[in-house]
């Protein structure tokens, strides 16, 4: 008869998990786009938080971004253009214990799914969205998106796009019940890596705007930012992040910022250059959807008291 | 219907004072204001204390389209409809024997709209002939004298004015002073009318409920010692209990005993209120009524607590249906249970929000863009609103399918006796296995004969695949071949006929054969099967046929149309005239479900229809069937 394995071995093999078992497939973005340097921070994140994959779930819309869940080794749910937000909400409603990744892009969150996008804001559920922002529509090739800005030459603005970008940062700062809000850039991956690992940490809507590059039809779109470190604030706190030397060195513009002053977090949102980079704002004190609606889950015995009773209310009786 | 019987019945404790009662065997009553001013209740409540009696009963409300139309005008008209007999109604009927009315305008309104039967008994609001405003009393004056010079018998009665003497505000509280009359002049119990006063204010305070009944008792007196008329409908007990709701409680009675536990919704009509009931009762039991941002996230909502677990309810009405249309497409492509209920109004665009139409069949079973195969049942009573969300449940889970269930305005505010359900354990049972997924099983791994795969649910180990809305292959990857794409499609079509090989033949009323089968669907059931009744006992040959499940339907239907001469919808989804001159065989529409059956049975089936945005009368579609039968 063999010895049986001591249980704390048999859930090291069980819960240790490597960065290869949050992995799947080979991404089919282009070389150099930005959603690659996105799905390796969020890999790194889910191996230092040794999430159960299994009880882990990426969901998205549709856009190049969208594409992230079929790439990582969870759940994963590629829904319809712009609905991500509310397919998450439903999911976490039933089931809290799950943890919820929601991968959207500018076309995605901040046009077709912008009403989305603010009530997600308002329910406050615990999810992390990342918002891959690249200012044009990768996909479909080369429209203008909502964020492009103003003047840029696209397929359906050939004249140059003709309003002004919208600030994904400064909307969800105005929408009330906001609890986290940062913005990285996929050039800088440490920073990347710490705020997706924040957001995970937060309890709450935690939304993370990432600049990222298209190298197919805007590549050129951040290079003054990518080449110039001093066009970069980097934003520092205790409750924030606290970069390496190494980065620090880098990138001297520097602020620290308390990520509970909402009125400096509006006005670091409203920056385009330089570009904010850090958590702007997080509160923990804001009511999660989730937990105000709690209903205690259903039992058979729960359906038949109160069924029997809203039937009485309606029912007539035979003669005695 | 009519059929007055002119004893007069001796005197009993029912009857208190005075009058003897003329016993009948059915009246269709209908009380009718300004909005606002209480009618609905007054009639529901008539409705409920002629119910608890053991009439049988059907009740509709007369809904204008605004919160506030203007008052005093035809438009405006706001009520309640009755009809209750002595033997069970399984339909609004055809016209008024009696019409309590607070102001001649929204009377007029009923007039024109020809609800009324000729000679029918109008009990009016007598103040506006006295109004300080010259006009409104000549226009009192002028409509009372053409509704008598054309045969009305109209009773003059001072309601506010008697009001008065119990309450301050007489404009709320008119409404139980009317019930009060309706009680006296139907020979109705007081004593139950009093409970019914105190059930339909249960949420309000004691003095509340104490003001109403005083209004209902002095309504009651004042019939007693002023009106020469008294009828009685003879009512037996039921022998088992019975409930009474109207469709759209029903539909939230059968949700929260389906066991489903997310209802998502946004407001529209005639929808929103099984989700008003809903809210109040559901987190009882631990479920969740949630109201999305719009209809489009109501229904993605939905879809994700599905895909996570029980199966989900999304309630809405014909504009939300339509707007959901790319996520149900998601929804039937990634195979996720999900109920998607249907309450019809007028269309198409915002259509008629309060009137019921018949008009979404074909969107329901065609809706969504490339082949989105999905379950269309209906319900055709208010019973069927609550078992129909049972069915749709299991049948959602058990095939990995959308079940869409068409309701309509009338059955969503009409009420209607019928047995009380008995709970059964398996109804709200948990979803599919969770435990861990078998090495090798895929989760698209789809049965060759039925379309059918085993669900994974989100946390289940072993279980992980990336669900896509994208063609994808039994392991849901995103499939470049265009085999994989047709794989996908072929098995998603098996589910449905799987489905099929399941259901029953739905039963012929009527004889088997004969010169005329009358087909329908949803609520005008009842109507159909009286006016067949009806022309059966004139010794014709005519029978009809109700469709429970429009997509797939059952097998044998065929073969039961095949033994009429000549067979035919009737529907309140339009169909062209061939009397319009531009019509012709060539060009003619056919109402929703003559084309469906036309294209799946390759009988000539004709279709008569009216979309006059309220249910069709049994009378009416008696006389169709004595045209088409000449």
């Amino acid at each position: 008869m063999a010895e049986p394995m001591p249980v704390c071995l048999l859930r090291l093999e069980d819960e240790n998990h490597g960065l290869e078992d949050y992995q799947r497939g080979v991404p089919r973005w282009c070389t150099g786009c930005g959603d690659n340097a996105i799905l390796a921070a969020v890999q790194r994140v889910c191996r230092s938080e040794q999430v159960a994959p299994e009880k882990t779930v990426f969901i998205s819309g549709i856009g190049c971004s969208s594409r992230f869940p079929h790439y990582m080794n969870a759940y994963g749910f590629h829904g319809i253009h712009g609905r991500a937000l509310p397919v998450a909400e439903g999911l976490k409603m039933i089931r809290p214990d799950l943890h919820v990744f929601v991968s959207t892009g500018d076309g995605d969150c901040c046009s077709i799914g912008t009403a989305h996008w603010i009530h997600a804001i308002r329910y406050n559920m615990d999810m992390t969205v990342v918002l891959h922002d690249n200012q044009i529509y990768g996909l479909t090739k080369m429209q203008a998106s909502p964020t492009s800005p103003r003047g840029l030459k696209t397929k359906t603005s050939p004249r140059g796009a003709y309003l002004e970008a919208l600030n994904p940062l400064t909307v969800t700062l105005g929408v009330p019940n906001i609890s986290f809000v940062a913005q990285g850039v996929d050039w800088i991956p440490e920073i990347l890596h710490d705020l997706i690992s924040l957001a995970f940490q937060h309890k709450g809507f935690s939304f993370v705007r990432v600049l990222q590059r298209c190298p197919e039809y805007l590549p050129e779109a951040f290079d003054p930012w990518v080449k110039d470190p001093a066009r970069t604030l980097l934003l520092t706190h205790k409750d924030g992040i606290e970069p390496s030397p190494g980065l620090t060195k880098t990138y001297r513009n520097q602020e620290v910022h308390d990520p509970l002053n909402i009125d400096r977090a509006r006005e670091i949102a409203s920056m385009s250059d330089p570009i904010p980079v850090g958590v702007l704002y997080r509160n923990r004190d804001v009511p999660r959807y989730e937990d105000t609606r709690d209903t205690k889950r259903y039992t058979p015995d729960a359906i038949q008291h109160v069924l029997e009773r809203e039937l009485d209310k309606f029912t007539i009786w035979p003669a005695d | 219907m009519l059929n007055a019987v002119s004893d007069h019945t001796p005197r009993d404790r029912e009857v208190p004072a005075g009058k003897p009662a003329v016993t009948l065997d059915e009246h269709i009553v209908e009380v009718v204001s300004d909005s606002g001013e209480g009618a609905q209740k007054c009639g529901q409540s008539f409705g409920s204390i002629a119910a608890k009696m053991g009439n049988g009963i059907w009740t509709v409300e007369i809904i204008p389209a605004e919160i506030q139309p203007p008052a005093r005008s035809i438009a405006g008209a706001s009520g309640s409809r009755v009809r209750f007999a002595s033997h069970p109604v399984t339909n609004v009927g055809d016209y008024a024997d009696l019409v309590v009315a607070f102001n001649e305008q929204v009377l007029l309104g009923r007039v024109e709209a020809n609800e009324l039967k000729p000679g029918c008994i109008i009990v009016l609001e007598s103040k506006w002939r006295t109004d300080p405003h010259p006009g409104i009393a000549a226009s009192y004056a002028q409509t009372h004298a053409k509704l008598v010079d054309r045969g009305y018998r109209v009773y003059e009665v001072p309601m506010e004015q008697e009001c008065l003497k119990y309450v301050a505000d007489p404009r709320r509280g008119k409404n139980m002073f009317a019930l009060g009359l309706l009680c006296s002049i139907y020979s109705l119990d007081l004593q139950m009318g009093r409970d019914q006063v105190a059930f339909a204010f249960a949420k309000k305070d004691a003095s509340v409920i104490g003001a109403n009944v005083r209004l209902l008792e002095a309504g009651h007196q004042w019939a007693e010692e002023n009106l020469d008329i008294k009828f009685r409908i003879p009512a037996s007990k039921p022998r088992e209990p019975q409930i009474v709701v109207n469709g759209n409680i029903a539909l939230g009675l059968g949700v929260l005993a389906s066991g489903m536990e997310i209802c998502a919704m946004y407001p529209i009509t005639p929808a929103t209120a099984a989700s008003h009931y809903l809210s109040d009762v559901f987190e009882d039991a631990g479920g969740l009524v949630h109201q999305a941002e719009d209809e489009i996230a109501a229904c993605c909502f939905a879809i994700g607590a599905s895909y996570a677990g029980k199966c989900a309810v999304t309630i809405t009405s014909g504009p939300g249906y339509s707007l959901k249309q790319e996520a149900i497409g998601l929804a039937v492509m990634a195979e996720i249970p999900l109920v998607v209920v249907d309450v019809q109004r007028g269309g198409p665009s915002t259509g008629q929000p309060t009137k019921a139409e018949q008009g979404d069949l074909l969107s329901a079973c065609f809706g969504s863009h490339g082949d989105a195969p999905k379950v269309v049942m209906a319900a055709a009573t208010i019973e069927d609103c609550f078992y129909s969300m049972i069915t749709a449940r299991r049948i959602a889970e058990l095939f990995n399918m959308v079940v869409v269930v068409l309701s309509d305005a009338n059955l969503a505010t009409a009420q209607q006796p019928f047995p009380r359900p008995r709970f059964d354990e398996a109804w709200p049972a948990a979803p599919t296995d969770q435990s861990r997924v078998p090495r090798g099983m895929k989760p698209y791994d789809w049965d060759a004969r039925t379309g059918l795969a085993r669900r994974f649910i989100p946390g289940q180990p072993g279980g992980m695949y990336c669900l896509t809305g994208l063609a994808h292959d039994r392991e849901s990857h995103v499939a470049y071949d265009p085999r994989s794409n047709e794989e996908g499609i072929r098995h998603r079509s098996l589910k449905l006929a799987a489905l099929q090989k399941t259901l029953k033949t739905p039963p012929v009323y009527g004889d088997e054969e004969g010169d005329l089968l009358v087909v329908g669907w949803g609520s005008t059931k009842g109507a159909i099967e009286e006016a067949v009744a009806r022309v059966r006992a004139e010794g014709k040959k005519v029978s009809s046929m109700h469709m429970k499940f429009l997509q797939p339907m059952p097998s044998g239907v065929k073969e039961a149309l095949r033994r009429f001469k000549k067979v035919m919808t009737v529907e309140n989804s339009w169909c062209d005239r061939l009397d319009d001159d531009v019509i012709d065989d060539d060009n003619r529409r056919f109402s929703n479900l003559a084309w469906l059956m036309r294209a799946r049975y390759l009988v000539d089936i004709d279709c008569w229809s009216e979309v006059m945005g309220q249910p069709t009368k049994p009378g009416t579609i008696a006389q169709i069937i004595r045209e088409k039968l000449q």
